[in-house]
């Protein structure tokens, strides 16, 4: 069993577990955590998981993310579960859920829309038109962002 | 029920034909019918005496702003005009927010027009005063679906229960969109949308029709269908909206209305068209008694005045 232990347990935090396999550096990407804020973070990727064949791992010690922070996850990690660690225990464990409103995270896909216009105070604003298939709509624009939209905009240079 | 529906229109923003139920569209439209009675006495009005409209359009237009200017004239208000880029701030690289916000502190009411999709309800959203949209990328026109709307009430009396056959450019025209959106705040008989493949209805439409029940239909001509029909409205094939000039030279024509092809017409069909027209209305059609395209123009007065009027006072 320690064989395969790859990372050690934390004491206090958060696991993000069931991640779809490669997307753990987006997942930190959405998070807005580059490893510069000075928290131990643990990145596991690719490892055998029964439910998704592969998986990803992220754990960050000493914060508890707020749920707001993590439904966003859901964007390109729908199966994610979200475990908050105290004193080495998972005190609480939640599936992540896409917010109903997406502000500033994601780029309309619509190069004519308000929302891609520099020098403007505004920021894209999305809200879920389908969860399965995941769709979202600008709210400007009305132009739908799918699933490959999302994906691609995060790991466009990610 | 009428004044309840009144005061929830004022202050409010008018930027998609959909912000609107039908009780709010048929408050405009009773509005409308007292605002075109006193046109046609000569009765000069002064219910928005003391009231500055700014019309701010970053793209052309001569209906919809001379409409909305000559409305507010009409109701005894005053317009500012924001100048062409070149003449104005925007030259000096002022962003469309400021701008907005700069006339919002000048005037009671705003009227957008922009070549970008959600400018107004981005402008909205920075405004304390309401904002009409005047049209907006290839999206929203809802001031005209109201004066289309209107028309056929004027000349049919009703708009439930109808046949009606949208023309053209239905996939790039702001204008159709609206008027196909806002027949879904009624419940028409049956819908056709006629236009080539590459011209049609975008998706999101079509799934708004679904849910609203709406029974339509997309056919490639318009000789299938039209001795159905109780209203064809013709649009425009827009040349600045096609992304490639090989593709418009392809379809222009192609999709023409003349007394010819209305022979198998109802007698009583009503044709409408937002205006303005290159090839795809014939002008024989002009002296028809299906020709009602001039007069949904000159509803824009009406129908605008009324707007303002609920819009600054309920």
């Amino acid at each position: 069993m320690s064989r395969e232990l790859r990372v050690s347990k934390i004491k206090e935090g958060t696991v993000i577990d069931h991640i779809d396999a490669g997307r753990a550096l987006h997942v930190l990407r959405i998070l807005g955590l580059t490893g510069s804020e000075g928290l131990v973070i643990a990145i596991v990727m690719n490892v055998p998981s029964k439910k998704l064949g592969r998986k990803d791992i992220v754990k960050v010690e000493g914060i508890e993310l707020r749920e707001d922070q993590v439904n966003k996850i859901a964007l390109i990690a729908p199966s994610a579960t979200i475990n908050i660690i105290r004193d080495y225990e998972v005190v609480e464990k939640v599936r992540v859920r896409v917010p109903e409103r997406i502000e500033g995270l994601l780029k309309c896909v619509n190069p004519n829309c308000i929302t891609n216009q520099p020098r403007e105070p505004i920021k894209p604003r999305f809200k879920v038109a389908s969860l399965r298939p995941l769709k979202l709509v600008c709210e400007y624009c009305g132009a739908e962002l799918g699933q490959e939209d999302i994906i691609a905009q995060f790991t466009k240079g990610g | 029920m009428s004044w309840k529906v009144g005061a929830v229109l004022r202050g409010r923003d008018v930027l998609s034909i959909l912000d609107f139920d039908r009780h709010e569209l048929e408050r405009v439209f009773e509005e409308a019918d007292l605002m075109l009675r006193a046109l046609e006495e000569g009765r000069r009005l002064s219910i928005l005496e003391g009231y500055v409209m700014a019309t701010a359009f970053f793209e052309p237009s001569t209906r919809t702003k001379l409409s909305f200017q000559t409305a507010m004239l009409r109701l005894g208000g005053a317009y500012i005009d924001l100048p062409p880029e070149h003449a104005s701030s925007r030259a000096k690289g002022e962003n469309f927010a400021d701008t907005i916000r700069m006339l919002d502190s000048y005037a009671d009411v705003i009227v957008i027009r922009h070549r970008l999709e959600g400018a107004a309800r981005f402008a909205a959203e920075v405004a304390e005063h309401p904002v009409i949209n005047g049209g907006d990328g290839t999206r929203d026109h809802p001031t005209q679906a109201m004066i289309d709307l209107y028309t056929i009430r004027r000349a049919l009396g009703r708009v439930d229960g109808l046949t009606v056959g949208v023309l053209g450019d239905l996939r790039y025209g702001r204008a159709a969109r609206s008027f196909i959106l806002g027949l879904t705040i009624y419940q028409p008989k049956k819908l056709y949308l006629i236009s080539p493949p590459q011209l049609s209805c975008r998706h999101e439409v079509l799934e708004k029709l679904e849910e609203k029940g709406v029974d339509y239909e997309e056919v490639g001509s318009l000789d299938q269908v039209v001795s159905e029909l109780d209203v064809l409205y013709v649009t425009r094939i827009q040349r600045e909206r096609f992304p490639d000039p090989v593709e418009y030279e392809k379809v222009r024509g192609s999709y023409r209305v003349s007394s010819e092809v209305l022979k198998e017409a109802k007698e009583s069909l009503v044709i409408l068209h937002p205006l303005p027209r290159v090839d795809e209305l014939a002008f024989d059609v002009d002296a028809t008694g299906h020709a009602w395209y001039f007069r949904q123009a000159s509803f824009g007065v009406p129908i605008r005045m009324a707007l303002l009027k609920l819009v600054l006072r309920g």
